[in-house]
């Protein structure tokens, strides 16, 4: 698959993106937090770019992260290496157009103690519930979102379940039998 | 003689309720096929009494718990077992139900037994429709001993209230 996506952006935006990778045709592209929004509604509207097709947001906890070698797999990976001080979280979302039928995967990278990007679903209401899962299970906040709350876990939860320093085995019970109290 | 008569009695009423167990059942997740396959004609529960689901909690006298319980879900299944009118029993159906099965993490319930008690554990991922079976068969002869979660609290209570009742004498 060629980069097409990746080099227009490339071309438009210049160093708004930071880095790039395109593996087995995947197309990433990581991108500025400030010029996130302006960049999510030129691939909208563009005519050549037409990206119409929310397909999800999620996101990446680099604590931890080792590098994993893939052999003979050629890759033009520009992306840095995760060395425990940048910035731990990597939010993400895919993109696919129905009428050019490509896609492009925009990546934000955002510290700990800033977990903060833009929203996306004024752009795409398709990822209004998405966005709700990343902010639940990573704790991410988006700006502009119009009803940012969590939506699998209840209000009592404290904490992101899915951040690789969440203790594996925690548990935050709603309820308990009266004559069990005092056991676990 | 009193005694003797209203044990009998009592024998009586547990030997009709063990084959007219009436079950709510309260499906979660994917041991419900399982389910399905057990009170289906194949397997066919009906045979052992306890043929009719009823979908209601206040209506029904067995409650079996199929699948995973999740600790959002706690409050509700809590609810739904207070709603249950005595002496009522419970099955965790499926290992998820009787220990949380292979989810040891944040929102998964380690049993539904730190909810609701439960008189028979079925183990299996998902179990086997002869172990349910089986399980019913154990709890019809816990139904018959009186020695059912529900049962020894209803006694419990009586011999606290016999002994209130003879201190205040």
């Amino acid at each position: 698959m060629s980069k097409k996506v990746l080099d227009a952006l490339k071309a438009k935006f210049g160093d708004a993106i930071e880095a790039t990778d395109d593996q087995h045709g995947d197309e990433t592209a990581f991108v500025k937090r400030d010029k996130l929004r302006e960049i999510a509604t030129w691939l909208r509207d563009d005519k050549a770019m037409a990206f119409d097709a929310p397909v999800f947001a999620t996101c990446v906890d680099l604590l931890d992260w080792r590098p994993v070698s893939i052999p003979h797999t050629p890759s033009t990976n520009t992306r840095p290496e995760y060395d425990g001080a940048g910035p731990r979280f990597e939010v993400c979302w895919q993109l696919r157009s129905t009428t050019h039928r490509h896609r492009i995967r925009i990546k934000v990278r955002v510290t700990e103690a800033d977990p903060k990007v833009a929203s996306l679903t004024p752009l795409w209401i398709g990822f209004d519930w998405q966005e709700r899962e990343t902010f639940d299970m990573y704790g991410i906040r988006f700006d502009g979102h119009p009803d940012l709350r969590r939506i699998y876990l209840y209000d009592e939860f404290v904490g992101y379940p899915l951040r690789k320093d969440y203790p594996k085995e925690k548990r935050q019970p709603l309820v308990r039998r009266p004559d069990l109290v005092g056991d676990h | 003689m009193l005694e003797l008569v209203t044990s009998k009695l009592e024998d009586a009423a547990n030997w009709g309720r063990k084959f007219s167990l009436f079950s709510y059942p309260f499906v979660t997740a994917c041991c419900g096929m399982e389910f399905m396959s057990v009170a289906a004609p194949k397997y066919d529960i009906a045979r052992f009494g306890a043929e009719f689901p009823r979908f209601s909690p206040r209506q029904s006298d067995l409650l079996m718990i199929v699948g995973t319980i999740t600790e959002k879900q706690g409050p509700a299944l809590r609810r739904v077992w207070e709603q249950m009118a005595e002496p009522k029993w419970v099955i965790a159906f499926g290992v998820c139900a009787s220990t949380g099965g292979f989810y040891q993490n944040y929102h998964a319930m380690p049993g539904a037994d730190q909810v609701v008690p439960v008189d028979v554990y079925i183990p299996g991922c998902p179990p086997r429709p002869e172990q349910v079976l089986d399980a019913l068969i154990l709890l019809q002869d816990r139904i018959q001993r009186k020695d059912g979660h529900s049962q020894l609290r209803l006694k419990r209570e009586k011999i606290v209230m016999r002994e209130r009742a003879a201190l205040e004498d």
